[in-house]
């Protein structure tokens, strides 16, 4: 579901757009940046935040 | 241009753990660019009724009778430990308390990301529903062949 959510709000940004995600360490952290790069969109950054949290950059 | 991937799902059953497991399907499906089509048969109906409450809709008086105690959207029963409708109410909590996607929020991004709902001919007649008594996403009226037709070449699942 987070990458249902992070395509959904992708759909309505403009291209060069900066998006922000918050995801748990294991299978989000493994299969979102990789899904996000399949679809043509930039991982701009992965950086752990807090606890099993990561943030992920992600440019439209 | 590569075909896209396929995935039509028959979607009979009119349970709540069932619909979540259709719309996450759908909703997972279209996100990667699957063409998804949903195809609600049945009790599967009750999904894309209009109204997700109980309402007396339909033709016919023991067609009424049948879609009122079955409900809409909103009173899915729980396909085991229902505790006369109350699971899907305690269900749908534990799901927020631990920030999983709910039924509503499933069936809203699997319209978003474009799955294409398709609702039974045969089943309509039954329950003497009309395209007016489902939500306006749904693209036509099919019959078994036609799905058949439009599903070939990809994955079909039965839920």
């Amino acid at each position: 579901m987070t990458f249902v959510k992070t395509k959904l709000q992708l759909s309505k940004m403009e291209p060069g757009d900066i998006l922000e995600i918050l995801l748990t360490a294991g299978e989000p952290l493994e299969n979102v940046p990789r899904s996000i790069v399949e679809h043509g969109f930039q991982v701009l950054e992965v950086t752990p935040v807090k606890d099993n949290i990561h943030k992920v950059v992600v440019k439209s | 241009m590569a075909e896209k991937n396929k995935l039509s799902i028959i979607c009979m059953s009119g349970d709540f753990d069932k619909a979540i497991a259709v719309f996450t399907l759908a909703s997972g499906a279209a996100a990667v660019n699957y063409e998804v089509n949903l195809f609600f048969t049945f009790w599967g109906l009750n999904m894309i009724k209009k109204k997700s409450g109980r309402n007396f809709i339909g033709k016919g008086l023991l067609a009424r009778i049948f879609n009122f105690l079955l409900g809409g959207r909103n009173k899915l029963p729980l396909s085991r430990l229902n505790f006369a409708g109350a699971s899907p109410m305690l269900m749908t909590g534990l799901m927020k308390d631990r920030n999983v996607a709910t039924l509503p929020e499933l069936f809203q991004a699997s319209i978003a990301l474009g799955a294409n709902i398709y609702a039974c001919e045969m089943a309509m007649v039954v329950l003497g529903l009309s395209q007016d008594d489902l939500i306006p996403e749904v693209k036509k009226v099919l019959g078994v062949a036609s799905f058949l037709e439009m599903s070939k070449g990809g994955q079909t699942l039965f839920i």
